[in-house]
């Protein structure tokens, strides 16, 4: 180790080594970019706007399934279930026991991990595809219940209409408005999910992941770290399903639905599983990509007009499949890992050629 | 054979599976700070013998003492909180995590952060990670892995891959270390390297070593003592001198290229 140095050194150089944003100038940029993106109804189209409020509660959701399936390797197509939980937890208590917004949202993100940790049981016993069919199930079960139980509380297949959030004396009724919750959310979110996957817990995601046997071998509880998997994961899609609930007023057992959650995944693969990076890019590519879809839809039918107008509905599913299988073939580590690549031949700059 | 003191002893061990007796009433100890070799011809039970010790495959019968503790009651990660750390036959290293980060995952057990701490990294989560960074960092000097301390270890060479394995059972802190075949697969100037780091760890830390080792040189060199396995039966224990002219042993041994 050299010469000895006082421990007080180590700390702070350890402490930078382990920072993410090294350089001022990214903390202003980073800084810049969120200050944009909080203005946009300033200088956006509405249509603009609600199209971000869309992305930013998307990226919250495939957050969660990333901690999950990207960061800890537990698959989950119920990640849409669970945003249907949080979003009847959080109407409930708003319209019904008229809690404020502000303490029916954490209850809804806990009410969701709590039933997310139940489903995640089976993981205690089996993996890969049988897994995959066991949270499957929540996608059947809580949409079931939704329908079928307490018909006078959730009024079946009506679903809830749900009331705009109230904070501080403001309604939020408009995308505007709206954007300052989602926008407030997701940063958190983002956060919170940076800090897990540096942590103790992140680690222990991590390996596993990568080598389960291993992980128990070397001292880790492999029961209760999947179970914190499973929780966060659906803390993050109960967080999603209110805020989505609450933006778009109504909430019904198909609002959230299969297709969903097997578009989340999707969104993971062509992000980038396993990088905090991923649900970002995931999600702000799905989703423009749709929009493209349905802008293009009308331009399509114009070059071939014998289309069926179905067809130009059908539009969106085939971009999204295309590019999914894209992505597999050509990158299947996603986007996050091309800007990394991206990154190391930036720092390189001088020397590449 | 066993005796009171021991550090680890095992007593009476039988696995089997289906019809395959991997290991037939077999018993030893290890004694306090010893470098114990298991040797024995392919498929003699030697790591069917270290899953036994991590309680990952159960034994028919028999009991495995450890510093007091019934290993064959307790899960495998308690296990690995009691002290013993063990290295793979065929690496098992989370190849997605960066050396340094295969070796902060080992410190696991000496870390209190819960979910929450993890979630806010603020504080104890934050701390702890410095203050553990910091063991990992010597570890990773007495190694030799300043080079690849940032790189994903699913890319290393195999060589490598073996250091950072046994970096990364360094990193537990244990005081019984199980070593499941170092070197294979390693040139010359590799093995050499390793069996300096595995005396080095032994002088500086006076832990308990259990070898496993085919290359028969290197084990006489290193080892206090030695057990022999063939077909799932102990047939000698002793200091290498005596086992290298053991009758039983070079039977075992005969037509086979393992021995030199
Ligand atoms: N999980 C298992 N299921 C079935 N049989 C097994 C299992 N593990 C080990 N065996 C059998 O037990 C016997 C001992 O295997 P083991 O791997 O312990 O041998 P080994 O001494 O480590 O051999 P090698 O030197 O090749 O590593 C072999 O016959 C093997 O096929
Ligand atoms: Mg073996």
């Amino acid at each position: 180790m050299g010469v000895p140095r006082p421990a007080g050194e180590f700390d702070t150089s350890y402490a930078r080594d382990m920072a993410t944003i090294r350089q001022p100038w990214q903390w202003w940029l980073l800084f810049a970019f969120i200050l944009a993106l909080y203005g946009l109804p300033f200088y956006a189209s509405q249509s603009t706007v609600s199209l971000v409020n869309r992305i930013a509660i998307t990226i919250i959701a495939v957050q969660g399934l990333n901690l999950l399936t990207g960061y800890t390797g537990q698959i989950s197509l119920g990640q849409a279930a669970f945003m249907t939980t949080g979003g009847y937890i959080s109407a409930l208590l708003v319209n019904q026991a008229g809690w404020p917004f502000l303490a029916a949202l954490p209850l809804a993100a806990l009410g969701a991990g709590v039933i997310g940790l139940i489903f995640g049981l089976p993981s205690l016993r089996v993996k890969g595809f049988y897994l995959a069919m066991a949270t499957l199930a929540a996608q059947f079960i809580i949409p079931w219940f939704t329908r079928n139980a307490f018909p006078d509380v959730l009024n079946g297949a009506q679903g809830l209409n749900v009331q705009s959030p109230v904070l501080f004396g403001i309604v939020f009724n408009t995308p505007q408005k709206y954007l300052f919750l989602s926008l407030t959310v997701l940063v958190l979110s983002t956060v919170v999910a940076h800090n897990v996957s540096r942590s103790r817990l992140g680690r222990a995601f991590v390996a596993l992941r990568d080598h389960d046997l291993a992980a128990e071998l070397l001292g880790m509880n492999l029961f209760k770290y999947k179970l914190q998997a499973f929780f966060l994961a659906a803390v993050y899609a109960g967080l999603a399903g209110a805020l989505a609930a609450h933006n778009i007023r109504h909430l019904n057992s198909e609002t959230f639905n299969l297709n969903d959650s097997v578009v989340f995944l999707g969104m993971l693969v062509i992000g980038g599983l396993g990088s905090n990076l991923g649900p970002i890019f995931g999600a702000i590519v799905v989703e423009l990509l749709i929009e493209f879809a349905t802008l293009f839809g009308p331009f399509f039918i114009t070059l071939f007009p014998s289309t069926a107008a179905g067809a130009v509905q059908a539009l969106r599913p085939l971009f999204f499949g295309i590019t999914l299988m894209l992505f597999l073939i050509f990158e299947p580590r996603g986007l996050a890992h091309r800007w990394q690549l991206l990154k190391a031949a930036w720092r390189l700059r001088p020397f590449s050629h | 054979m066993n005796s009171d003191d021991d550090h680890l002893s095992v007593k009476d061990v039988t696995l089997s599976f289906g019809g395959i007796m991997a290991l037939n009433d077999v018993s030893f100890g290890a004694r306090r700070g010893e470098i114990l070799a298991i040797i024995g011809p392919n498929g003699a039970g030697k790591t069917s013998l270290l899953n036994c010790l991590n309680n990952f495959y159960h034994p028919d019968q028999g009991s495995i003492f450890f510093e007091g503790h019934d290993l064959t009651r307790l899960p495998p990660y308690r296990i690995a909180q009691l002290g013993i750390a063990r290295t793979f036959q065929h690496t098992a290293l989370y190849t997605g995590l960066s050396t340094l980060d295969n070796l902060m995952a080992a410190r696991h057990i000496h870390m209190r952060a819960g979910m929450l701490d993890s979630l806010l990294y603020y504080g104890r989560a934050r701390s702890e990670d410095i203050a553990h960074r910091q063991v990992v960092e010597e570890i990773i000097d007495f190694l030799e892995m300043e080079h690849i301390r940032k790189s994903i270890v699913g890319a290393l060479p195999h060589g490598l891959r073996k250091r950072v394995d046994l970096g990364r059972a360094l990193a537990m802190e244990p005081s019984l270390l199980l070593l499941d075949e170092p070197m294979t697969g390693m040139n010359l100037e590799e093995k050499e390297d390793m069996a300096r780091f595995i005396l080095d760890i032994h002088d500086r830390r006076g832990i308990t070593i259990l070898l496993i080792e085919h290359d028969m040189g290197l084990v006489m060199d290193i080892a206090d003592r030695v057990v022999v396995l063939d077909f799932g039966t102990r047939i000698a224990e002793g200091p290498p001198d005596e086992i290298q002219r053991n009758e039983a042993v070079i039977n075992a041994y005969l037509g086979k290229t393992d021995i030199r």
